[in-house]
């Protein structure tokens, strides 16, 4: 090609030597620092700030160090935070461990098939994660009503079994716990499939052969082998789902128990109805450092599971 | 040897129960000629009627796509780039801060993202007087921030997996390494692109925590407006837009894996002839 | 059975008996009526070519793949519907398959985890296997952080360690270098010898298989071919695909004209002149024939020899390979034929005993020549 066909002018000598890589790297540089890390920054400084009835609703202390960690003490003294923040987690257990009985063997299920048929029903794994995630919720609260067909073909079947005494007329399912696990493990089970799929599809199945060949049952075989390999898959399924649950608002909102608030809500109703910048502000960076662990052992995982080809002796 | 053990069947068949039952039992009831959502009237298109001349739902539908379409495309623009740059440019200052603005968002709890975005639109409207007002503009700069991040994943790890003597071929051949970019670099990572771009356009159609927080007064999108009808309870119509999303979603996603697949199988058979001509 | 056994017991013949086995995948014969005897102790191996049968014969013996028809005994047992698990038959995978997780003892002592022993049993034997192939200081690395020869070696005690009736190993030197392999070779039929384990080893390279195995069974389409000796196969193939698949070769067609004192004369247009050649029995005047002779066979010199079987030639072209030569040269009637002469002498590039376009002559033994039917 004629590069040199016309005169470059001044700018595109300078894009063609060295600005298109300043350019590659500083456009989402510059973006992610004003709308990423920025915000970030502010959420940390305001946590370290006082309410006040000002606009916007905070005040930093008047002499120095113009920060204090009142808010952070409030996080562990009100009862309300704590109780919240304890909710969360075993609500985010719960679904992360029900998403990884329900998802390892259907994951596993699916390496047992043909490339062809794999990939129909990986699509249809899929499929719903495509799908609006507010329409998956929707979809159940149209099951789990008093009225449905689903909750009263699941009456019939416990009046079957109960004594007459404890006869219901419906099963009470909206608005529970139970419906907020029902939902969130039905929302997020396509993230704990696909990562584990990924991981347990590249196996060598010549292990599992090995196994067998020197003694193993089938069981032992997934115990010994299959298991401890796919460690990796199960940690990323495991943070890809307790991640976004943890901070869940959507879900709780819409068919969960408003007497038990989730630590998602709490930062939302501190922020919006209570007005409280500051307490919103270190709720928030209470969770994340939460995170931070689970997310280090993720990476710590990551960069081990690369490492392994490398490093032959 | 029992190759596919029939509890793992059995669990991949109720688990495929799971996935499908509520969305069909949605799809069926969307039919329901009944005002009450749960029980069955008889059949009926009513409701698809009425969808249509409902403003408020059309409306939203079309702010939704607006945003959905400018953000995913600044988005896979920007992503495109600093996947490039994280794959590619081994050393420059603060890669190591940027790599983690990269994985951040992705692993960041969507009310956090929402109201640290809020807050940072409100005092930057108190200190310098943008933005005015919240709405489009708010809402699709937070879409672009958190999409970007996706795009440049998928990027990255597509770079990442190609061969990178390729792009030393092409400079030895007298490419300069700006040409090598724009010549060999993108159209191989062009089907990343492809992917990053419709999955940023799916992530903000489907977003409503991050829009909830960042829209204003008058700018409803839908995911919002639906989470307020739904906050109400069942109502046909509901059942009606929902089911017309799934058709459309489906259709999409069907057809991108009937041409992806195709796309493969000539490949394949392409390989499998170069093969039997050179015997 | 009883009976069966006992005799068996006696001489080890027909210690592994695989009687008209077959194996199709769909349309595709893999394995079509074999049977095979092996004897106890034997170092046997399957040579052939990619979709030979080989390898299916082999997974058919370890249990993973179930034979269509036939019957496979081993030790006197009937090995249909009896799982891997439960088989007295262990395997070296071809990519090793050492489980990444376990370190070297663990994977040496994997095999032994669920068999009834005591920990210190299973301890001693797991320090025996690691003692026989020498692995004892790396006992706790894991397998990639070993090299490919000592993975290999892990591999082997792993498969070992479980005292096998039958030990298959799949391509056991593939995946090491040349120089590597010279040295595994021996080692590997020292454990054999040490141990005393009947090995059945799947090849595709065939100086492998001569140089490793006491027996060969030549395999193509899913067919044996031949069964026999190392020298067996190399000087008596039986066919032309055996004398084809092992070494090179120099075919003519020719046709019988009469036999004399077990010497035949060919009549062969190729050579342009008779050739004689050693006849066995069966073969009659008349009779079309491959006549074949290998390269090693043939000499070459400037003077005319005294030998069955001379003829003049022009070198056509030469490489020269270190340890010996090999020439190709061209008969009068076009034909091009191969001959390797061993440089028995130090000599420089103008002292070979030909060059190019030199006139020289071809001779060779009528013992020499193979006989095939077409």
């Amino acid at each position: 090609m004629m590069e040199r066909a016309l005169p470059p002018s001044r700018f595109g000598q300078w894009f063609n030597t060295s600005g298109w890589r300043t350019i590659i790297i500083a456009a989402p540089y510059l973006w992610l620092t004003a709308f990423f890390f920025l915000p970030f920054l502010i959420v940390l400084a305001i946590s370290l700030a006082s309410n006040a009835g000002t606009s916007p609703p905070f005040q930093f202390a008047a002499e120095a160090p113009y920060v204090h960690a009142d808010n952070f003490r409030r996080l562990i003294s009100d009862d309300l935070f704590f109780r919240a923040y304890i909710a969360s987690i075993l609500n985010a257990g719960l679904t992360t461990a029900l998403c990884l009985l329900i998802g390892y063997p259907m994951a596993l299920a699916l390496t047992r098939f043909s490339r062809s048929v794999r990939n129909i029903l990986l699509m249809l794994v899929i499929l719903p994660f495509w799908t609006s995630f507010l329409l998956r919720i929707y979809a159940w609260i149209g099951l789990m009503g008093a009225n449905s067909w689903f909750n009263k073909g699941l009456t019939a079947l416990y009046n079957l079994i109960t004594p007459d005494a404890y006869a219901l007329r419906f099963i009470p399912m909206m608005n529970t716990s139970f419906a907020v696990v029902l939902v969130m493990v039905y929302c997020y089970l396509p993230f704990m499939i696909l990562p584990l799929y990924a991981n347990l599809e590249k196996l060598d199945m010549t292990l599992n052969e090995a196994a067998m060949d020197l003694g193993s049952r089938p069981f032992q075989v997934f115990k010994d082998v299959t298991l401890p390999l796919s460690v990796p898959g199960i940690i990323a399924g495991g943070l890809l789902v307790f991640i976004p649950a943890s901070g869940e608002l959507v879900i709780p909102s819409l068919v969960g128990n408003s007497s038990t608030p989730l630590i998602g809500r709490v930062i939302s109703d501190q922020f919006s109805y209570a007005r409280d910048w500051p307490m919103a502000a270190a709720v928030a960076i209470a969770l994340l450092v939460l995170l931070v662990g689970p997310m280090m052992a993720y990476t710590h995982f990551e960069s081990r599971a690369q490492r392994r080809p490398g490093d032959d002796a | 040897m029992n190759r596919r053990p029939v509890f793992l069947l059995t669990v991949l068949a109720f688990g495929f129960a799971f996935f499908y039952v509520p969305i069909l039992s949605m799809i069926i009831y969307s039919f329901n000629r009944s005002r009450l959502a749960t029980v069955w009237g008889g059949f009926s298109l009513d409701w698809y009627g009425k969808l249509f001349h409902n403003r408020q739902i059309i409306d939203a539908a079309l702010l939704s796509l607006e945003i959905a379409l400018v953000s995913a495309t600044l988005a896979t623009i920007l992503g495109t780039m600093a996947g490039i740059a994280l794959a590619r440019f081994r050393h420059f200052r603060g890669r190591t801060l940027f790599s983690g603005f990269i994985t951040a968002p992705l692993i960041m709890p969507e009310v956090i993202t929402g109201i640290s975005m809020l807050m940072l639109f409100i005092l930057m409207a108190n200190w310098i007087g943008w933005p005015e007002k919240r709405g489009f503009m708010t809402v699709t700069i937070a879409h672009i921030t958190f999409s970007m991040t996706y795009v440049a994943t998928i990027v990255q790890a597509r770079l990442s997996s190609t061969d990178h003597s390729v792009e030393e071929a092409a400079m030895d051949l007298g490419a300069k390494p700006w040409q090598v970019l724009r010549d060999v670099t993108l159209p191989i990572i062009a089907p990343a692109i492809g992917s990053g771009w419709l999955l940023a356009l799916t992530i903000s159609l489907d977003d409503v925590v991050i829009s909830s927080f960042t829209t204003g007064p008058g700018s409803t999108t839908l995911p919002i407006l639906i989470w307020s009808k739904v906050k109400l309870g069942v109502t046909p119509d509901i059942n009606a837009l929902a089911s017309l999303i799934i058709l459309i979603v489906t259709v999409a996603v069907i057809a991108a894996g009937v041409i992806m697949a195709r796309a493969d199988r000539k490949r394949e058979a392409d390989i499998q002839r170069a093969i039997k001509d050179n015997g | 059975m009883m009976e069966e056994r006992a005799r068996q017991a006696e001489d080890g013949a027909g210690f592994i008996r695989i009687e008209n086995v077959s194996k199709s995948f769909g349309s595709f014969k893999a394995v079509d009526e074999v049977s095979l005897s092996i004897s106890k102790g034997e170092l046997f191996a399957l040579l052939g070519g990619s979709g030979c049968g080989k390898t299916t014969l082999l997974r058919m013996l370890a249990g993973f793949e179930t034979p269509d028809a036939g019957r496979i005994f081993i030790d006197g047992q009937d090995m249909a519907g009896v799982a891997p698990y439960d088989r007295p038959v262990n395997m070296m995978f071809q990519s090793y398959a050492l489980f990444p997780h376990m370190t070297v003892e663990g994977n040496i002592g994997y095999g032994l985890k669920y068999e009834a022993m005591s920990d210190a049993e299973r301890k001693d034997r797991v320090r025996e296997m690691l003692e026989l192939v020498q692995l004892t200081p790396l006992a706790g690395r894991k397998p990639h952080q070993i090299s490919g020869g000592q993975r290999q070696r892990v591999a082997l005690a792993r498969a070992l360690a479980r005292q096998p009736k039958l030990l298959l190993l799949d391509e056991p030197l593939g995946a090491l270098d040349k120089k590597l392999r010279e040295h595994t070779q021996f080692e590997l039929m020292n454990i054999q010898y040490k141990t005393g384990v009947t090995f059945v080893v799947v090849t595709h390279d065939q100086e492998e298989a001569m140089t490793l195995a006491n027996r060969i069974a030549v395999m193509d389409k899913g067919v044996v071919r031949q069964i026999g000796s190392p020298t067996e196969i190399y000087e008596n193939p039986k066919s032309r695909f055996v004398a084809d698949f092992i070494g090179s070769i120099n075919r003519f067609a020719a046709a019988i004209v009469y036999v004399k004192d077990g010497i035949a004369v060919l009549d062969c247009a190729e050579l342009g002149q008779p050739l004689q050649a050693r006849a066995e029995d069966g073969f009659e005047p008349g009779m079309r024939v491959t006549a074949a002779v290998r390269p090693e066979k043939i000499t070459i010199s400037r003077e005319r020899p005294e030998a069955g079987n001379v003829l003049s030639a022009v070198v056509h072209d030469l490489g020269y390979f270190g340890k010996d030569s090999l020439y190709r040269l061209q008969l009068p009637t076009g034909k091009m034929i191969s001959a390797s002469v061993v440089n028995t002498r130090r000599a420089g590039e103008n002292e070979r005993i030909a060059q190019w376009d030199d006139a020289v002559f071809l001779a060779f033994d009528p013992a020499s020549v193979i006989l095939l039917r077409d």
